[in-house]
């Protein structure tokens, strides 16, 4: 049984060298994570390098008659990786969408953006206000026209969406991590162990996500 | 399927499941001489005829569907291995046996397109099809255990599959014991008098189901 665990972890270590393993990976904790994470700009930038490098080798074999079979190969590894890259970028204007006016409140959040998602996200924003605010809110009596919250005595945002961080979420050990604590009180603690597979609540291990030492899958 | 009327619940599709699946590597042996191909996601071959050589699994996909090759059928999904695996499941009530991330999908992709290529494929195929149905009962039994002091689950071997289908229960449930047991929803109920058990007496919660 030993051999299936030492091919598995063998070619995942020889394919984790590749940029489109590690954008799938971000790919995946993107999916998998009630917030938006850090958008890796240089990774995104080399992998679009690489899909346009491939498109213009695509042209050159038009032109030079390469085995069909051959160019139809490489196509369907540039479909590949076009399919994740859309799927990741579009994966994050939804999120953005839909915590727009959560994540324009804070630096630390709009910080994880990459220039045209802040661009967009700033637009959005302004769209939805000006939008409510014509449609509803400058219908509403004094009191209950602010587009954060729901009347002059809410304490907070309260009409913001903001992820659920509190959800639970399922995740792979990459290495050990040990002893791990789930809460703040101290109560709860896990080993972790690499290659575990583990339900656990998001808000807990957000901090071993976002530097990397736990996989959400 | 429940769950799957809310899209935050199911993230993954099934076909994107499969997705991830298809850059699994296998062995394929060429009947044909090919030279290497650079591509984004790696570099593979040159290949040459009977020569055996490690690809992607839709890479080795497609050259079948074109008799360019033949695949051959990974270690585990013989039937020695499998009837091995089958057993050891039946035996362990609370583990899952360690299989490929992916050998639901391996093996559905291999059954489709490279069936001819499988040595006894029929019974491989029931035997698959039989550890997957003990591994989902012992997923499902596993689940009737979750309570309010549940904070951790561990599932350790479980495949990306089954992580995807069983997903919107087990988060859903853990989600709603985790809001009924939190302390302001006790607190609430304490005020509003219906449930008078003060916050203080509950003591420390950990039930993480020994794997």
């Amino acid at each position: 049984m030993s051999t299936w665990e030492d091919d598995e972890s063998s070619s995942a270590a020889a394919a984790a060298t590749t940029d489109v393993d590690l954008l799938k990976r971000a790919w995946r904790k993107e999916k998998a994570s009630p917030e938006i994470l850090r958008f890796d700009s240089p990774l995104v930038s080399r992998v679009r390098e690489q899909i346009q490098l491939l498109e213009e080798t695509l042209d050159d074999f038009a032109e030079s008659g390469v085995d069909d079979l051959v160019v139809s190969l490489y196509q369907m590894d540039l479909d590949r990786t076009l399919f994740l890259l859309r799927s990741y970028l579009r994966l994050r204007l939804q999120k953005i969408e839909k915590y727009m006016m959560h994540i324009s409140k804070s630096e630390d959040l709009l910080s994880r953006l990459s220039q045209q998602e802040q661009r967009f996200a700033k637009s959005c924003t302004e769209m939805m206000e000006k939008h409510l605010e014509q449609s509803v809110l400058s219908k509403l009596p004094y009191g209950y026209d602010s587009v954060t919250r729901q009347s002059l005595s809410s304490t907070e945002d309260d009409m913001v969406p903001e992820p659920q961080l509190d959800t639970f979420v399922f995740c792979k050990t990459k290495s050990d991590v040990g002893a791990f604590q789930l809460d703040d009180i101290g109560e709860e603690v896990v080993d972790l162990v690499a290659d575990d597979l583990y339900v656990l609540r998001y808000k807990s291990i957000k901090g071993l996500v976002e530097n990397g030492q736990i996989d959400l899958i | 399927m429940a769950g799957q009327s809310d899209p935050h619940l199911s993230i993954f599709s099934p076909s994107e499941v499969e997705f991830v699946a298809e850059d699994e590597i296998v062995e394929i042996v060429p009947n044909i001489r090919m030279e290497a191909l650079n591509m984004i996601c790696g570099d593979f071959g040159p290949f040459f005829p009977q020569i055996a050589s490690k690809v992607p699994l839709w890479l080795a996909v497609a050259l079948k569907k074109r008799g360019k090759c033949t695949i051959r059928t990974p270690d585990w999904m013989t039937v020695d291995r499998l009837t091995q695996v089958l057993d050891a499941e039946r035996e362990s009530p609370k583990e899952f046996q360690p299989l490929p991330f992916h050998y639901i999908e391996i093996s559905k992709l291999l059954f489709d397109h490279a069936r001819d290529d499988i040595s006894d494929a029929y019974l491989v195929r029931s035997l698959i099809e039989d550890i997957r149905d003990v591994r989902f009962h012992k997923v499902e039994t596993g689940l009737e255990t979750i309570s309010g002091r549940t904070h951790a689950v561990k599932l350790k071997n479980l495949s990306a599959m089954e992580v995807n289908i069983v997903r919107p229960f087990m988060v859903r449930t853990l989600q709603a014991f985790y809001k009924h047991d939190s302390p302001q929803m006790i607190q609430q109920a304490d005020n509003i008098g219906s449930r008078p058990t003060p916050v203080t007496d509950r003591g420390p919660r950990r039930d993480l189901r020994r794997r």
